[in-house]
């Protein structure tokens, strides 16, 4: 029996093994199914990281390298090349590597850390034909990043999201020519700061409400077909253009890589993806906590490790029998307001509430309710479903609500 | 010099060269494509069918019938996935059931086994998932599902085991009729062959040109399908058809022996033997169209839509031929032909003996090969055992579809070898799961790389110029 398995070794697995470890946990085993600790973030060799969270501009690597110190000082010990085949409500985990085989480890707690995947061009039903060079964004950038090859040319990119902008610097820095980047939406699904540094200072046009209807060649691409779509999402015949590339990157969304969460039985969120969580990030099942990508996208990894703390220091208080779950409080949003984590109170604690809203809103306000009771509100300037939002709430204001409910409210 | 030469290596050419690799021939299999299963085999429904819907006492009826009868013993001897499911052709009027009956009559007549009229509240226990409009249903406990190029690329690793050579990226442009031999070439190579087997799908009517036989033609019919999220394979346990009618014949919605959701096949009739895209109407179309029969179907688990080419002859039956002497002709060979493969192997080794071929068995013929799935599907005592032995089989590399890097060496390994990263996806399915290959096809091209021993950049998707990477970073221009 260990007492607190952690499934992932990106920076959400690292962050919450330091911080249980921090809390008085010894018997700590991060799985990791690459053969390095960090996780995404090794391939992610641009700046940003780190403002919050250490007031300063690190590399991704650099980013991870400061977790993955503390895990080495600390002496946390972790299983690289380490897949996770299944998990049981029971808390039973079966993996596989080339060292042990298939092995299995009863947990005391667990957590979840397994991160998110790239929407794959399947799931975008593009007509046309099947070539070489269409690639997601993350996989472009690990072919660039970590094993030096150039995954084409001339490119255009489908998709704002911030790997997508990402790489539109990355492939332009690498001597590739990016025609655009197209987006379905009319506005982008990636930080402010990305279309500034990665296209704006690049000259690289993002062309909003536009997708990519058709692919062209048959070993390699040799084009896409590109159009304008109405406020339906449908593409406009008239404004077709054809754009001729020998690369088409896919930035279409992300999505929390949850197949083993499912195998716990734990409650999924239909529109996080994720398991459906309380402020201790403990899922519905006793003793399975989740963090990271792989309870909802974040934007800045700051946050990940943020959140990863919260879960690390609550698997502690769990496995020393130190938990004080004394409500049980559903949060509800309005649809504007596309979800909450967490989605539930079970403790009188102050807490913070992250968000994501579904449209660009200006001048709007955030309320909470109690029934019809307005408990909480706060004003904001302007809110996009790229940033991710948050608000604290004290325990005056839920300590005895039924349920609270997120409204964004339109001036 | 070959005894025979059999042109084209999808299913029904590798049954062909299966046949014949059971007797002491030398054979080569000659193939366009960079690997195996490239045309109509790796891109149709999938289905084993019974036999109910090919015209009494013609070739594609009784080959339809004893290739689904042979298909289960042909599958178990390649260690390939096989799943009896049973079809259902459902009928939502009174039209329908009288053509229903029709396919009952002709299906006995045919020789198809356990056919029977089922209706509306037998067919709800049976599939829960059943449209409302739906009435009644041609039941066929025999029908099946099967993997189309596992089967292909394990009957000719199979023949290749047993000695036949493949040869790929070999398109014929030329055959030559000398006294007791042909001479076939590719433009860049000539093989020596004294029978040849036509198996060349959409293309079988130019090569049959080539030694003068114009009696036929073959045309391409396009067919569009999309393949669900593993999730959904459980939406039916059965293949579900709409009844035949005026207005052709309708799609499936289908269980793959993976536990995908298969929907298809569009059917619109086209000239271009190479036009394998989608198109825009399939994606807008396809899922109403899935609702007539089925309903549940999830509108947002696509992980995949591709196009196949049926070879459909102008004779409305399969073109089994023997135009002139020690050459036959394989071709039209349509829907139902993955379900007939094994009949018509046997068919063509028949003709190949009445035409002089001199068939005497091998005594060292080997019927059976190692599944491609035998890591997967063994148990945890057996796979730590063959881990022990070769840790890669440790190390899982496709994380979607659970597939091993020992899985993967053994399919660059073995006959016939992968080179290409599709070659690896249709023979471990690493690849093909929901990420489609996002997290794991940097490190499969690297093994491609290594043990091809060639450098990552020439490593390709299919062969030809669809190279995945191009070039190295910082490379000077």
């Amino acid at each position: 029996m260990t007492d607190l398995v952690i499934i992932g070794g990106g920076p959400a697995g690292m962050s919450a093994a330091v911080a249980a470890y921090e809390r008085g946990v010894r018997d700590i085993l991060i799985l990791e199914r690459d053969d390095n600790l960090g996780g995404i973030l090794r391939q992610c060799i641009h700046n940003g990281f780190g403002l919050h969270k250490f007031g300063e501009e690190l590399t991704g690597p650099e980013y991870a390298y400061r977790y993955e110190k503390k895990v080495r000082e600390l002496g946390i010990p972790f299983k690289l090349n380490t897949m996770v085949l299944d998990i049981t409500p029971e808390k039973r985990i079966t993996a596989t590597n080339p060292e042990d085989g298939i092995f299995t480890i009863e947990a005391k707690a667990i957590i979840l850390a397994m991160g998110c995947r790239e929407r794959a061009k399947g799931a975008l039903n593009i007509a046309g034909t099947r070539p070489a060079g269409i690639f997601s964004a993350g996989t472009a950038q690990k072919l660039v990043n970590m094993k030096g090859y150039m995954p084409g040319k001339n490119v255009v990119i489908l998709g704002s999201g911030d790997i997508g902008l990402i790489m539109a610097r990355r492939m332009t820095l690498e001597g590739a020519k990016v025609a655009a980047v197209c987006e379905l939406m009319p506005y982008s699904g990636g930080l402010a700061r990305n279309i500034e540094q990665c296209l704006n200072d690049f000259n690289i046009p993002l062309k909003l409400s536009h997708t990519v209807t058709q692919i062209h060649g048959k070993e390699r691409l040799t084009g896409v077909t590109i159009a304008k779509v109405d406020e339906n999402r449908r593409p406009i015949a008239e404004t077709r253009e054809y754009i001729p590339c020998d690369t088409l990157l896919l930035s279409c969304g992300l999505i929390p890589e949850n197949e083993l969460t499912k195998c716990t039985d734990a409650t999924l969120s239909q529109i996080t993806g994720g398991a459906a969580v309380d402020q201790n990030r403990e899922t519905s099942v006793d003793g399975i906590f989740a963090c990271g990508n792989v309870l909802h996208v974040h934007d800045l990894v700051d946050y990940v490790s943020d959140e990863a703390e919260i879960a690390g220091k609550s698997a502690a208080d769990y496995i020393d029998g130190k938990r004080n779950k004394t409500l049980n409080i559903p949060i509800t949003t309005d649809g504007k307001i596309r979800y909450t984590v967490p989605q539930r109170i079970t403790e009188a604690k102050e807490l913070t509430v992250y968000f994501r809203v579904a449209d660009v809103y200006r001048d709007v306000k955030i309320n909470v309710y109690d029934g019809e009771k307005l408990v909480f509100s706060k004003k904001k300037q302007k809110v996009a479903p790229g940033e991710m939002e948050a608000v604290k709430l004290k325990s005056e204001i839920f300590a005895y609500a039924k349920s609270l409910k997120f409204v964004l409210e339109e001036a | 010099m070959y005894d025979v030469a059999v042109i084209g290596a999808g299913v029904v050419g590798a049954m062909i060269a299966r046949e014949l690799a059971a007797y002491k021939l030398n054979i080569c299999i000659l193939e366009k494509e960079h690997d195996v299963a490239m045309g109509a085999t790796k891109a149709n429904s999938a289905i084993v069918h019974a036999g109910f819907d090919a015209k009494e006492g013609s070739l594609k009826a009784k080959l339809n019938v004893k290739g689904s009868k042979m298909m289960e013993n042909v599958t178990h001897e390649l260690g390939v996935k096989y799943r009896r499911n049973g079809s259902l052709v459902v009928g939502f009027n009174e039209e329908d059931r009288v053509t229903l009956e029709t396919l009952l009559e002709r299906g006995k007549t045919n020789g198809v086994e356990g056919l029977e009229i089922i209706e509306r509240d037998r067919l709800t226990v049976l599939e829960p998932n059943i449209a409302d409009g739906v009435k009644c249903a041609l039941y066929a406990p025999t029908g099946a599902i099967v993997c189309p190029y596992e089967l292909t690329v394990a009957a000719i690793g199979n023949a290749m085991d047993n000695g036949a050579k493949l040869k790929c990226s070999f398109p014929v442009t030329t055959i030559t009729a000398h006294e007791d031999f042909y001479e076939i070439s590719s433009g860049n190579d000539t093989v020596k062959a004294r029978f040849i087997v036509n198996a060349a799908g959409v293309y079988s009517d130019a090569v049959a040109r080539m030694i003068g036989d114009d009696t036929f033609t073959v045309h391409p019919r396009r067919g569009e399908y999309l393949v669900l999220d593993k999730e959904c394979g459980n939406t039916v346990s059965h293949t579900i058809f709409m009844t035949p009618s005026k207005m052709g014949k309708g799609i499936l919605v289908s269980p793959t022996v993976d536990n995908n959701l298969l929907l298809g096949p569009t059917a619109v009739d086209t000239v271009d033997k190479d036009d394998k895209s989608t198109t825009p109407e399939f994606f807008t179309s396809i899922f109403d169209i899935a609702a007539k029969t089925v309903k549940n179907i999830p509108r947002n688990k696509t992980i995949t839509s591709f196009c196949g080419l049926r070879a459909v002859g102008d004779t409305g039956d399969f073109i089994i031929t023997s135009p002139r002497e020690h050459f036959i002709n394989a071709a039209g060979i349509e829907s139902p032909g993955l379900s007939a493969s094994p009949a018509i192997a046997e068919y063509v080794r028949e003709l190949l003996g009445s035409d002089g071929l001199k068939l005497e068995k091998k005594e060292d013929h080997v019927r059976t090969r190692r599944p491609m799935h035998a890591f997967r599907e063994a148990n945890i005592d057996e796979k730590n055992r063959m881990i022990k032995e070769n840790p890669a089989y440790g190390r899982i590399v496709c994380r979607c579809e659970g597939v091993t890097e020992g899985e993967i060496l053994d399919a660059i390994r073995t006959n016939p070898r992968a080179t290409d990263l599709d070659g690896v996806k249709r023979r471990t399915r690493a690849q093909m799961g929901r990420c489609q290959g996002g997290f794991c096809s940097p490190y499969i091209i690297e093994l491609l790389s290594r043990e091809l021993d060639i450098p990552y950049e020439n490593v390709t998707k299919f062969g030809g110029e669809s190279n995945v990477a191009l070039g190295k970073t910082k490379e000077d221009k």
